[in-house]
Order: C-alpha cells, then structure tokens, then sequence
C-alpha cells in the first residue's frame, strides 16, 4: 500500500494534547479514555499488558505497532470483546470493567472490525437501520405492532440516507451487503457506526485491504469525524499511513506501549524504530491459536 | 411415525412374559422391585398388593430377571439360589420365574461391594464408550464435523460380526477380522464418497452437521431394512460369569473386553503421539491451515482420521454388543448421545478428554444405578454434561480459547 | 391390483391433518430458532413433549380447564428455553445443540420412567382426555366433508382448531420477522459480533427467540395430541429429525415455508408408504416384506435431508441469497 497516500484536503492537527513529557501512559489533558493495568493472556503468553493509557477527547489517536503486538486485542478488550486478566479501564469517567460489549457501544463508544463484519445477508439500507439506538421496535411486544414503530422507522431511514449519500453508497441501498467490494464494506462499517451518533469511534485497521483510491476517502471520512466532533481511535499497523491524519499516537509492541506522542517525533523514537525492526512480519494463518500448536513444533523437530 | 423407533414401549404390547409371586411365609409381599434385562431391552416393575409381578418382553431369548433385595422387608433375603436368575421361555409365551425368600443377612447389599461392582462394570462400559468418543473427537478436531452418523458406524462393527460368525457361521476371530477391515473401509469409503467432496464444496459446518443426521437416518433404517427389528447375540455373549474376585464376578468376555479397550487405546496414544502421522493429526487438530502451509497433506490427514475412527467404531461397536448384550439395528444410536456427552466433557476436539469423559460417563451411568431406577440411568449422565457446561463449558481437558 | 384411489384418498387427508398442522407448528418455532436466529436446537421433540404432556397431565390429573392446560404447557416451555439457554447461548452454536439434544431426552426418560408412572402414566402415555375439548365442540354431531375429506364433528373440530393455530403462528412470526426485532434476530444469525458492538443484546436477543420457538414447538406437541393418545416413545429424537427435515424442505429462514414442507412431506411420505405397502402386497416387490416396506421411508427422509441440504440448502420457497446456512 502506497505510504504517500493523503487526504483531499490538508488536516487541521490537535496539538496540546498532554501534560508534561510525551513518554509511554503520559496524561493528557482532556482524556476521554484511560486504561490502567490492563492485562491479557494466552496460554502462557502474554498478549496485552498496558500499565496505564490515556486516549485525548476531539482528537484522531492512531494506536500503532508491528504484527502481533496485541493491538486488536487491546481493542476487544477495551469495548468488552474479550475479558483481561487484570486491570481496569473508563469511559468518560466510567468503569468499563466488566461491562458487556452491547452495554459499551450503547455508552457511545462505537467500533468497527479488521475484518468487515458487515452482514451480507441484509440489504445495505437494513445494515444501517440496524445501527440506530433506542429503536421501539426491536422490543419483542411493540415489534408485533407496527403502527407503534412505523414513524421512528422512517426518521432512521431518512438518516441512514444521508449518511449513505455521504458515503456514496446510496446507489446500493437495496443490494445484499454481501455484494459490495471490499473498501465499500469497509466505508458501510463506518457509516453503520455513525448510525448511532457514537462519541468515540474505534476503528480496527480501517484501511487494510482497501485500494489506495478508497483509503483516500476513508482517510477524509476519519477527518470528518473529528470535525463532527467525535473522537478518533484507530488502529494501523503501517506507521506512514497515519502521519498525515493522527493528532497524537500510541505504539504497542508486544503488549506494551513502547512510545506516545505527536506523528513526527514518534517517528523518530529509537523504541519504534526497534519494535518495528525487530519484529517479524509473518503473515497470520487461520485462528489466533498461536500458542497451541505444539503437535507442529514436534513435527517439525523430528525433521530436523 | 416415531414409534418404529421405539425402545422402551409399554411391556403389555408384548407377547411374551415373564410371571411371577413373591411370598414371604405365605404372606405376598408388596412393592418389591423385578427387573428384567436382556438383548438390549430392559423394563421393571414393582408387585401389586397380591406379590404379583408380570413383565412382557419384546422377543423369545434368554433374559436376566433380578429382584432388588432392597425393596424386600428387613431381614428377608432370597434364600436359595442367587437374586438374579436367568430364564428362558419353553414352548408357551409365559414363563413363571419364582424368587426363593428366607430369613438372613444381605451379602450383596453392602454397599461398598455394590459400588465395587459398579466401578468395575462402569470401567468397562467408560473403555468401550472410549473406543467410539476419541474417533468422533478426532473427526471432529480435524473437520470440525459433528458426526452424527458415527452411532452408525458403532452399529456397524457388531452387524459385521453378527453376519459372518453367526450366519456365516466363521470363526469368531475371523468375523471381527473382517468386521474391523470392513469397519475401517466404511470409514474410508465414506469420507471418499461423502465427506471428501462437500469439503471440497465448502460446504459449512452445520450444513454438514445436518447431512450426517441425514445419513444416520438413512444408514440405521438400511439396518433394520437387512437385518429387521430383532436383537440377536453374537457368540459367546452369555457366558455365565463365573470369575469371582472378591464380590465382582464377571465373565472371560467382560475381561477380554477390557484388556482390548486397554491395549488398543494405549496403540491409539502411541499413534497421536509418537509416530509422524499421529503428530501431523494433532497438528491439523490444533490448526489446519498452520498445518496445510507447513506442508502436511490435511486431506490424506483426514482419509487417516476417518479410517482409525471408524475402526475403532467398529471395535466399541463389537464390544458394546458384548456389553449389553445383544446386536440390534439401533444399538449405536442408544449410546450415541453418551459418546456426544463423552465428548463434550472431556472437551471438543481434545482426544485425551474424550478417554476422560467417557470413563466419566461410563462410571456415572453403573454407579448411578444404585440410587436412580435403572430406567433413568442415561438421565443422571446427560445431567452432568449440561452441569459440565454451565460451570467449565471448555470441557475438562478442553483449552478456554476454543469455545470463544 | 393396486387401489389408487385409496393411496391418493390417504395422501390427500394428509393435507388438512391436525398431525401436519402440528409438524408444521413445530417447524415454524424451528425456522425462528435455527432460519433466522441461526440456534441449533435439536430438542424440538422436549418442548412437544412438554406441550402435551402439560395440557394432559393438567387436564386428567390436576382438573385444570383446556386452557390452562394449554397455559402449563406453554409455560413449561418456556421454563425449558430459560434453562437450556442460560448456560449455552453464551458458547458456541454446537453447545446448544449438544444440550438441547440431551435436555429433550432427559425428559423423555423422565416421562418413561415408572418413578413418575402415577402421573406420566411411564411408557403406556396417557388417554381419555379427549373429551374434555369436545365438551366445547360447538359443532354438531355428524359427519361431514366431501370426496376424500370425511370427518365426524371432533375430527372437523380439532382440524379447525389446529389450522387456526397454525394461521395464527405464520401471522405472528411474519409480523416479527419483518419489524426491527426481526432485523436484530437476522444480524445475529449472520455475525452476532457485529450486531453486539452496535448496542444490541445480543443474548437478550437469542434467549426471546429460543423463548418464542419453544412455545410454538410446545402448542405444536398439544395440536399433536388432539388426535391421538400422550406416548413418551413419540418424542425421541428422531422426531426432531424429521421437523428439521420439513423445515429444511420448505425454506429455513421463511414463514410459509414450514407450512409447505409440512404437507409436501405428509402427503408424499403418505403416497410413498401406501403404494409401497400396496405393491408390496401385490407382489411387485418380491424380495421385500410388508415390514420393510415400512422402513423404507425412513431411509427416504434420511436421504432427503441429505440431498436437500446439499443442492438446495434454501429449500422450496427460501431466496438463493438469503441462504439459511451462515458459516
């Protein structure tokens, strides 16, 4: 994927965002999102071990980090996806600790997948539906009566237009989702998540597998959502690509944040540079079931 | 349309029945507990007010009919001759069976030989039940499939047998030879013929899940179709049980029986972990397409799987028609949700848990007998697994990650 | 010579059976949990079970009226999909199936089992509460009908009532399914991840539909009964097989469909078993017996399922794309 990739128009950059040095779990001074101690295992390995995190309100943040660091881990364990070991992590002020997925992303804290989970099987319009809050009509009882839903049905509707107008995928509104390309699942994902009028948008690798002409447009669409005033929080594993649009980011490798701090001077922190050098890039095969192939290693012992 | 495949129907639809009295100093004795056993049926009942009891069985043949000497008064015991006796019908369709009763101690109602005998019986069921769970666990560990046609395969073994040393009347040894390569070319024979191509389709796992139920049906009425509704025994199968150690006794059967589980699960080991395909099995287990890109075959990986899960099918089949005993058409299917609850306990996939769990369910089935009526034995098992479940749902060797 | 006129006669009563109502009914509760909420619930045949076990057991034993009857049944249903769900609708989709395969045959024990045999009436079932539903039979006594439809006044009654039922259930699960509630249902059986981060809960969600299509499966075991006596040996396994394989026929993930596969599956099986049996009896089939000619159609449904599944897994009236099947 090309590194020179840039958004349409020439990002206004969040700067002031923390006190004091920009070192690993530095404060920041408006945090909309703070992790402490946040510990997660596989196995024996250790997956995620976050001592302490603060994510900027009104801003992009990107978390970056070589394959592998427990990025998407950490993801899944912020918005409930997965449950860690340790630790504790709030919200606007709130605890998110054991607070289940569906409860998280009603709090406003909205995220997308690394690998789409648009449905395939609904149209595009009933993708969208699907991600307004507070429907009567999802209510077993009320659902029987459509007079009792009927009016908020066509307000979602008329919002799922517009958002789909500004994502250009109001052509395709009554197609199975299951027929967009790639990138247009990708940009259905976002818009489905905007349904909800969410304050912190997580994005997992919004930008993997989608064609440099649509990672422009994704990357103004992330913009855009900061000019809305939401914030931003997403995940990229090629460090280039998020120069031009984060405000502030996070490095992990290995479970750990190594490095925090505006684009430019992250860029030259020796840690990233080693994470990123020291990692190994290897593609991922089938399940995260890395620890659990010890029949492999034996295999390939008797080989040798 | 369900009632064909009835097991445990009302007795008095029967035509033949076993009769008896019990008395006690002339003096009929209420509510004393008969059971009879025998070719995979079983049904009991308590005597009325007059010390009458009347069960019907579905076919003539040799039964064990017990009486329970716990339901009998304090310090009634049967007197002469054992608690358990075996009967024939003659040339009528009733046949009396009458218990002698006497004053005296119980020898059998202690309960810690009770529960010895039960262990003993629950090993031996939990190593047969063993022989079928570790192959549907490696089918499922390496597929993803839960089959539900491998009661079909279970079945199989002892139909094979019942075909060559009974109506073909071979020598025993030669029988289950050829039952167990037949076992194992059904196994490879289905896979080629089924399995392998809707792989290749793509078809996914709970399609698949269906076409094996699918199977199941279509296989276990091709039984009854060929070999009708009847439980017939394999050779052997009544021999008396005339080894005594202590207050087990048991037969040269229940003693083969256990020594083959033992020495052929201990070879199903050495296989999974000592020999190269074995390894490359629980490497495709734990991740095929870590395993494919690491240059195993995953699709001769599997032919394996197929043919080492239906031989060994077979062979829980063979047993299990020692064990019961008896062959019948249906004989798999009765212990197709146990070996599903084996599996399930031990942990999904996991082959060593599959061993665990069913001598786990083995042993809760016997021992659970001395507190549930014998008609309620699978119901105790079936209610550890849904408790497995709620409290440690990865199963008990199982890893967390799996379920997730 | 054969009778064709009575193999078709037989095979068209089958239309209007309350059997194919019931089967119909339970298929219905089947497409909410496994068509649309993609739930594997392979005890269909427990919560039949409980259904007529419920409305005869409180209308012979306890003296309750019809309609409470009816109500304990449903409300045992209910308690049924509360304890199977609970510990599994967290896990993965086989654990359901697992433990609503083994839940529905504990109670079928439990209904066998002589312990009980004062109130289940163990393998001899339960009779004679007929006439508690014909007490309220406002039909009068006679028969009626035309061409092969000839009923008495209880067969019109309860054929009424079951396709009355049956109506009712397609209209209640239609409105369902094409409200909000039904698009949630639908985001579940495709990805319930998805569905779960746009603020849904999700397991919520499953509970209500394993809840609404026990139900159903529980007022589909009392239609089941209204001709015919309560036997435990009825509600095996088997039978949940063979309402996968109606509901597979029709169309998982549609509302007509089960209807449909219901009557295919009476009137073909019907047709299929009567001209076996008669050609049998003719002695076309030399080398089979009439015993095996009975069998046979088991081995038919068997292998229907299988190539339904796999060349046409949308089943009669389902839509190529919206495949039942996900994953």
């Amino acid at each position: 994927m090309s590194s020179e990739t840039t958004p349409s128009s020439k990002p206004v950059k969040s700067t002031g965002l923390h006190i004091g040095e920009a070192e690993p779990g530095c404060r920041k001074v408006d945090p909309i999102l703070v992790a402490d101690g946040v510990k997660r295992t596989f196995g024996g390995l250790t997956a995620v071990d976050v001592a302490h995190v603060e994510v900027p309100r009104g801003a992009i943040t990107a978390l970056i980090g070589p394959n592998g660091a427990g990025k998407t881990t950490f993801f899944n364990l912020l918005t409930g996806f997965d449950k860690p070991d340790a630790g504790t992590w709030q919200f606007d002020g709130r605890s998110l600790a054991h607070v289940p997925a569906y409860r998280v992303a009603r709090m406003g804290l909205i995220r997308t997948f690394q690998l789409t989970k648009s449905l395939g099987l609904l149209s595009v319009l009933d993708n969208m539906k699907l991600g307004a809050k507070g429907q009567s009509g999802e209510n077993l009882f009320r659902s029987l009566f459509p007079f009792m839903w009927r009016a908020q049905e066509q307000e979602i509707e008329a919002k799922a237009v517009e958002l789909l107008t500004r994502f250009k995928l109001d052509a395709k509104k009554d197609d199975y989702a299951a027929s967009l390309s790639g990138g247009q699942r990708k940009l259905l994902e976002m818009a489905r998540a905007l349904m909800s009028d969410p304050t912190l948008v997580m994005l997992d690798e919004p930008m993997a597998g989608v064609n440099p002409a649509l990672t422009q447009s994704l990357l103004d669409h992330i913009l855009d959502l900061k000019a809305q005033g939401m914030t931003v929080l997403f995940v990229e594993h090629d460090m280039h690509m998020v120069r031009h649009i984060a405000d502030w980011v996070v490095v992990m490798a290995e479970g750990r944040i190594v490095a925090e701090g505006d684009p430019h001077t992250v860029m030259q922190d020796q840690a990233v540079i080693d994470a990123y050098l020291g990692a190994h890039h290897d593609t991922d095969l089938g399940a995260a079931q890395t620890s659990n192939v010890e029949a492999l290693k034996e295999l390939i012992d008797d080989e040798q | 349309m369900a009632e064909a495949g009835s097991t445990g129907g009302g007795t008095e639809e029967y035509e033949y029945f076993f009769l008896g009295n019990v008395k006690y100093d002339d003096k009929p004795l209420k509510g004393v507990e008969i059971t009879v056993e025998g070719g995979g049926f079983e049904a009991s009942m308590k005597t009325d007010a007059e010390g009458k009891w009347r069960i019907g069985v579905p076919e003539k043949g040799e039964y064990k009919i017990s009486l329970d000497e716990e339901t009998l008064p304090k310090g009634v015991v049967v007197a002469e001759g054992k608690s358990t006796i075996t009967a024939e019908f003659g040339l009528t369709k009733l046949k009396a069976v009458n218990f002698f009763l006497g004053e005296g101690q119980r020898t059998s109602s202690d309960l810690g030989a009770q529960l010895l005998v039960r262990v003993v019986n629950g090993l031996n069921f939990g190593l047969l039940l063993a022989l079928a769970a570790i192959g549907l666990s490696l089918i499922f560990g390496t597929t993803g499939l839960s089959n539900f046609a491998h009661a079909e395969m279970v079945t199989f073994g002892a139909l094979m047998v019942l075909s060559f040393g009974v109506d073909l009347a071979m020598p025993l040894w030669l029988a289950i030879g050829i039952a167990l390569v037949l076992s194992a070319a059904l196994g490879w024979g289905l896979d080629a013929a089924i399995w392998k191509p809707l792989r290749r389709r793509g078809v996914g796992l709970i399609p698949l899940m269906i076409v094996s139920i699918g199977l199941s049906l279509a296989i276990r009425y091709t039984y009854q179709f060929f070999y009708g509704g009847a439980t017939r025994q394999l050779p052997g199968a009544t021999l008396p049980a005339d080894i005594r150690l202590g207050p087990i006794s048991l037969s040269w059967v229940d003693i083969a029986s256990m020594v083959t589980s033992v020495v052929v699960l201990l070879a199903v080991a050495y296989f999974l972990l000592r020999t190269r395909i074995g390894k490359a099995t629980r490497a495709v287990s734990d991740n095929a397409s870590l395993a494919a890109a690491s240059g195993i075959d995953v699709d001769r990986v599997i032919r394996i799987v197929w043919v080492l899960g239906a031989l060994l099918a077979g062979l829980s089949g063979i047993l299990w028609a020692y064990f019961r005993p008896g062959v019948s058409w249906d004989m798999g299917f009765q212990i197709l949700l146990l070996i599903f609850a084996a599996v399930t306990l031990g942990g999904l996939g996991t082959a060593f848990g599959a061993l665990v769990g069913s001598l786990i369910v083995g042993l809760f089935v016997e021992i659970s007998t001395l507190w549930l009526p014998s008609d309620m034995k699978y119901v105790g098992a079936l209610i550890v697994l849904i408790l497995v479940l709620l409290f440690r749902p990865q199963g008990i060797l199982g890893r967390r990650e799996r379920i997730g | 010579m054969i009778d064709w006129i009575a193999i078709f006669s037989n095979a068209a009563q089958e239309l209007i059976s309350p059997t194919t109502a019931a089967y119909a009914l339970a298929a219905l509760g089947l497409a909410i949990h496994f068509g649309y909420t993609g739930l594997l619930n392979f005890g269909q045949a427990g919560f039949m079970a409980l259904g007529a076990y419920g409305y005869a057991i409180s209308v012979l034993q306890f003296g309750w009226p019809v309609w409470a009857g009816i109500l304990l049944g449903i409300g045992a249903a209910i308690v049924f999909a509360l304890i199977l769900g609970i510990p599994t609708l967290r896990l993965r989709a086989d654990y359901l199936a697992i433990v609503t395969i083994a839940a529905a045959e504990i109670l079928r024990l439990m209904f066998t089992t002589n312990t009980f045999e004062a109130v289940t009436g163990s393998a001899n079932g339960l009779n004679g509460f007929r006439g508690f539903l014909s007490a309220l039979n406002p039909i009068p006594a006679g028969t009626y009908g035309f061409g092969p439809f000839q009923y008495n006044e209880y067969d019109w009654f309860i054929r009424i009532i079951a396709w009355a039922v049956v109506a009712l259930g397609v209209l209640f699960v239609w409105l369902i399914m094409r409200s909000p509630w039904g698009r949630v249902i639908k985001g579940i059986r495709e990805d319930e991840d998805a569905v779960r981060s746009l603020g849904k809960n999700v397991y919520s969600y499953k509970m209500q539909s394993l809840i609404l299509g026990g139900v159903l499966g529980a007022l589909a075991g009392w239609l089941f009964i209204l001709p015919r006596a309560v036997v435990p040996a009825n509600y095996q396994t088997s039978l949940t097989f063979f309402i996968y394989a109606i509901l597979l026929l029709g169309g998982a993930a549609t509302v007509l469909g089960p209807v449909i596969g219901s009557m295919i599956f009476w009137v073909l099986l019907s047709f299929f078993s009567g001209f076996i049996a008669r050609a049998v009896e003719a002695g076309w089939f030399p080398f089979m017996t009439q015993v095996q000619a009975g069998q046979l159609r088991f081995i038919l449904v068997g292998v229907a399922i299988m190539l339904i599944v796999i060349f046409r897994p949308q089943g009669i009236l389902g839509n190529k794309k919206e495949l039942a099947f996900v994953k």
